[in-house]
C-alpha cells in the first residue's frame, strides 16, 4: 500500500523566505494526484520535499504508514522524473535504466529482466545501446519514465515531464503516461502518481484529482469536474479553464431573488443562484465562464449591456470580448450562432445562463454560492 | 521585364581595386604571421638540429641542418657522467609524476566536490582561503614548507613533492574543477540521489565522468608543471640516484668541464618528448576542459 499524506508540511529557507505554509494532502493508493499552479506556487518545492532533494521545515511526509522525513530519496521508495529527463550523460540507456537496481546490488538476471520488460513496455528497447545525446527529446523523455518505472516505486513523482516537448510530442505522451497508469492499476499492481506540471490541460486530462497550488497554499483538492464546475474561490475559478472565467466586481441584493448590479445595470440572476448563496448584500465578485454567456441585442432584459472591443475566430466558435463599465468579459459563441455583422465598437447584451454563476466572497476570494 | 542593371567601368574597376587590395593585405598579414611564428619557434628548431651536431659546429654556424649528422650527443648524453644512465632519471621523474598526478585528480575532485555541491559552516571564509592561495607566490611558503620537511624527516624522498598535492595544495586545480562543476547541472546528481546513490558513489558513477574533460586538463597540466619543475626537486633531493629530469640536465652543466652543448640538447630534446607526447593524446579533452570551465565560468 502506498499512500502519501503530508500533514502541515513547511518550507523556510536560510533567508526567512517560507515557500510552503503547512500543507496537508492525502494522496490515495494507486491515484494520480496534479500539482497545478501558475510559476513559484512551490508545486517544484513540494515535490522535492517528498523526493527529500529538500529539506523539511516543519510537518509530517507519510508513505503507507512510515514517516519518511529524515530518509534519504533512495529509501524512500520512490521514483523521480525530471523536467529535462537528466539521463546519465556517459552512461547508454540500457545503464542508465539499470543504475538504480545495480546501486541496490539485484543480481544480474533479475536486472536484465526488468530492463527488457520495461524497455517493452515504453517501446524503448533498440534504443538500449543509445547514449543519451542520441535520443530525440520524446525518446529521452520515455527512457526517463523507464529508469523510474524499473524501480517499482510506491510512488511516482513527475516534476513538469512533458514540458520541453512540442505541443504535438506533449499530447502523445499525455496518452503515454495515463495509459501506463491504468495498466499497472488493471496489473493489480496500482502507481501512486504525483505529477507537477503548470499546464492546466495537462492536469485536467491526467489528474484523478488535481490539487491546485497557490504561493506555497493549497487553493483546492478536486477531481477535474468539481473542480470546474465548483471551484472552492476566486483563484481556482481563474486558473481552470480556457478562456479564464470572467471575473467581475459586482454588487449583490436578494430581495426576491438574487440580483446583481454591475455599472448601473442590474440583472436578475439565475433562479438557482439564491438557493446556493451563502452570502449577505453588498459588493462581491461575481464569476461566470464564457461558455455560460450568450449575446443578445443590447437593451434586452436581464443582460448587461456592453460594448465590443475584440473578436477572436477561432474556427468552431468565437470568442467576443465585451466591455461592461470598468470589467471585461469573454463570451463563447458558436460560429453557427454567431452574427457576423458584428464589429468591434458595437453595443450587445451579454447574459449569463444555465446555473453556473459564482459568487466569491470580495474579500476573501471564497465561493459562497456552493450549495451546502 | 526588367532590365538588367549595367555595370559600369567605374564599378568595375572598383571592385577590381578593393580585391587587390583585400589580397595585398591578407598577403602581408600572413607572411607577417609566419615570420613570426618562425622566430618563435626557430630555437626550438635549432636545439634538434643542433643536438645532432658535433660540440665544435654548434657555436660555428646559426643553421640549424647538421653538416655532419651525429647521434654521439645523444648516446653519450644517455650515459651521463654519474654512475646511472639517464632512463633513471626519466624513470624518478615518472616517478614523481605519476603518483602526484592521481593524487591531485583525487583530491581536488574531492574537494572542488565538496565546495561547489554542499554547504557547511564557515564555507565562505576556508573557500576564500583556499583562493587566496592562489595569489600567494609560491617563493614565500618555499622556507617554511622546507623546514617543515626537514622536521618531519621526508628530505631527500619523494614525499615533499607528492604529499602537499595529494591533499589538494594546488588551488588551482581546485579553482578550475569547482567552476568546471557549477557549469554542470544538479539534476543527474539528484536522480543519482533518487536511484539510491549515496554521495560518495555520485560522486564516482555520475560527476567524475561528466568532470573527465576538466579532469584530463588538470592532469596533463600538473604533468607538463611537475615535469618542468626545477625548484622543487632541487630543494628537496639531495641525492643523485632521485633526480629527475630537469635537475640531471643542469647535471650535465654542473660536472663537466668544457660543456658537451650537444649531449645537453640531446637530452633536452628526449625530455621535451614526455610532454609533447601526453599533450598531443590529451589535446581534445585538454582544450574542452580549460573553454568549458577556468575561462566561461
Amino acid at each position: 500500500m502506498a499512500e502519501l499524506q503530508l500533514k502541515s508540511v513547511e518550507k523556510m529557507y536560510g533567508n526567512g523566505f517560507k515557500a510552503v505554509h503547512g500543507i496537508d494532502l492525502d494522496v490515495k493508493d494507486g491515484e494520480f494526484m496534479v500539482l497545478v499552479g501558475p510559476s513559484g506556487c512551490a508545486k517544484s518545492t513540494t515535490l522535492r520535499m517528498i523526493a527529500g532533494l529538500e529539506t523539511i521545515s516543519g510537518g509530517e511526509i507519510r508513505i503507507g504508514d512510515k514517516i519518511i522525513n529524515d530518509l534519504t530519496p533512495g529509501k524512500r521508495g520512490i521514483a523521480m522524473v525530471f523536467q529535462n529527463y537528466a539521463l546519465y550523460p556517459h552512461m547508454k540507456v540500457r545503464k542508465n535504466l539499470s543504475f538504480g537496481l545495480k546501486l541496490k546490488r539485484k543480481p544480474k538476471d533479475e536486472i536484465e529482466e526488468s530492463t527488457g520488460e520495461v524497455s517493452g513496455i515504453l517501446e524503448i528497447d533498440e534504443l538500449l545501446d543509445r547514449l543519451p545525446k542520441q535520443l530525440s527529446g520524446g525518446q529521452a523523455q520515455r527512457v526517463a519514465v523507464g529508469r523510474a518505472l524499473i524501480k517499482s516505486p510506491e510512488v511516482f513523482l513527475f516534476d513538469e515531464p512533458l514540458s520541453n516537448l512540442d505541443a504535438k510530442l506533449r499530447a502523445s505522451m499525455r496518452v503515454r503516461i495515463t495509459d501506463l497508469h491504468k495498466r499497472l492499476r488493471e496489473e493489480g499492481r496500482p502507481a501512486t502518481v504525483i505529477y507537477v506540471t503548470h499546464d492546466q490541460v495537462e492536469a485536467m486530462t491526467m489528474g484523478d484529482r488535481i490539487c491546485v497550488m497557490k504561493d506555497g497554499h493549497i487553493m483546492q483538492v478536486a477531481d477535474p469536474v468539481t473542480l470546474y464546475e465548483k471551484p472552492a474561490n476566486a483563484f481556482v475559478a481563474g486558473f481552470i479553464g480556457m478562456p479564464e472565467m470572467n471575473l467581475a466586481d459586482a454588487e449583490l441584493s436578494l430581495d426576491g431573488g438574487a440580483k446583481l448590479t454591475l455599472a448601473g445595470q442590474t440583472i436578475t440572476a439565475p433562479a438557482d443562484l439564491a438557493a446556493r448563496l451563502n452570502a449577505a448584500p453588498g459588493p462581491v465578485t461575481m464569476g461566470i465562464r464564457p461558455q455560460h454567456m450568450t449575446l443578445t441585442p443590447d437593451g434586452e432584459e436581464n443582460a448587461f449591456s456592453g460594448t465590443i472591443h475584440n473578436i477572436e475566430f477561432m474556427g468552431h466558435e468565437v470568442n467576443v470580448h465585451v466591455t461592461v463599465g470598468e470589467a471585461s468579459f469573454i463570451a463563447v459563441v458558436p460560429t453557427s450562432q454567431f452574427d457576423l455583422k458584428l464589429q468591434r465598437g458595437d453595443r450587445v447584451g451579454l447574459r449569463p445562463t444555465g446555473t453556473q454563476m459564482h459568487i466569491f466572497d470580495k474579500a476573501s476570494g471564497e465561493n459562497v454560492s456552493l450549495a451546502q | 521585364m526588367t532590365a538588367i542593371p549595367q555595370i559600369s567601368a567605374d564599378t568595375l574597376a572598383n571592385m577590381e581595386k578593393q580585391r587587390r587590395r583585400a589580397r595585398v593585405s591578407s598577403t602581408f598579414r600572413y607572411s607577417l604571421l609566419i615570420i613570426v611564428g618562425l622566430i618563435m619557434v626557430y630555437p626550438l628548431v635549432w636545439m634538434f638540429g643542433a643536438s645532432f651536431k658535433t660540440n665544435a659546429e654548434i657555436f660555428s654556424s646559426p643553421s640549424f641542418w647538421p653538416k655532419e649528422p651525429t647521434v654521439q650527443g645523444y648516446i653519450d648524453g644517455w650515459q651521463t657522467s654519474t654512475p646511472y644512465t639517464f632512463a633513471k632519471f626519466f624513470g624518478n621523474s615518472m616517478l614523481i609524476i605519476i603518483p602526484k598526478m592521481i593524487g591531485t585528480a583525487i583530491s581536488c575532485t574531492l574537494v572542488a566536490y565538496g565546495f561547489a555541491r554542499f554547504d557547511f559552516p564557515f564555507k565562505k571564509i576556508i573557500f576564500s582561503t583556499v583562493i587566496a592561495t592562489l595569489l600567494l607566490p609560491n617563493v614565500v611558503t618555499r622556507i617554511p614548507q622546507y623546514l617543515l620537511f626537514r622536521d618531519i624527516g621526508w628530505l631527500d624522498s619523494f614525499l615533499p613533492l607528492w604529499v602537499p598535492s595529494a591533499l589538494a595544495g594546488d588551488a588551482f586545480f581546485v579553482f578550475m574543477l569547482i567552476q568546471f562543476l557549477r557549469a554542470i547541472p544538479r539534476d543527474m546528481e539528484e536522480a543519482a540521489r533518487v536511484d539510491g546513490a549515496n554521495t560518495l558513489q555520485t560522486l564516482i558513477y555520475i560527476v567524475v565522468p561528466m568532470l573527465m574533460p576538466a579532469l584530463i586538463s588538470v592532469c596533463l597540466f600538473q604533468f607538463m608543471w611537475t615535469m618542468n619543475d626545477f625548484l622543487g626537486p632541487l630543494i628537496y633531493l639531495s641525492s643523485v640516484e632521485n633526480y629527475p629530469i630537469s635537475l640531471a640536465l643542469k647535471l650535465s652543466i654542473d660536472t663537466t668541464e668544457a660543456f658537451a652543448w650537444n649531449q645537453i640538447l640531446a637530452m633536452s630534446c628526449l625530455a621535451l618528448a614526455p610532454s609533447l607526447f601526453v599533450f598531443f593524446m590529451a589535446q581534445k579533452y585538454f582544450i574542452e576542459g580549460i573553454s568549458t570551465g577556468g575561462v566561461k565560468g
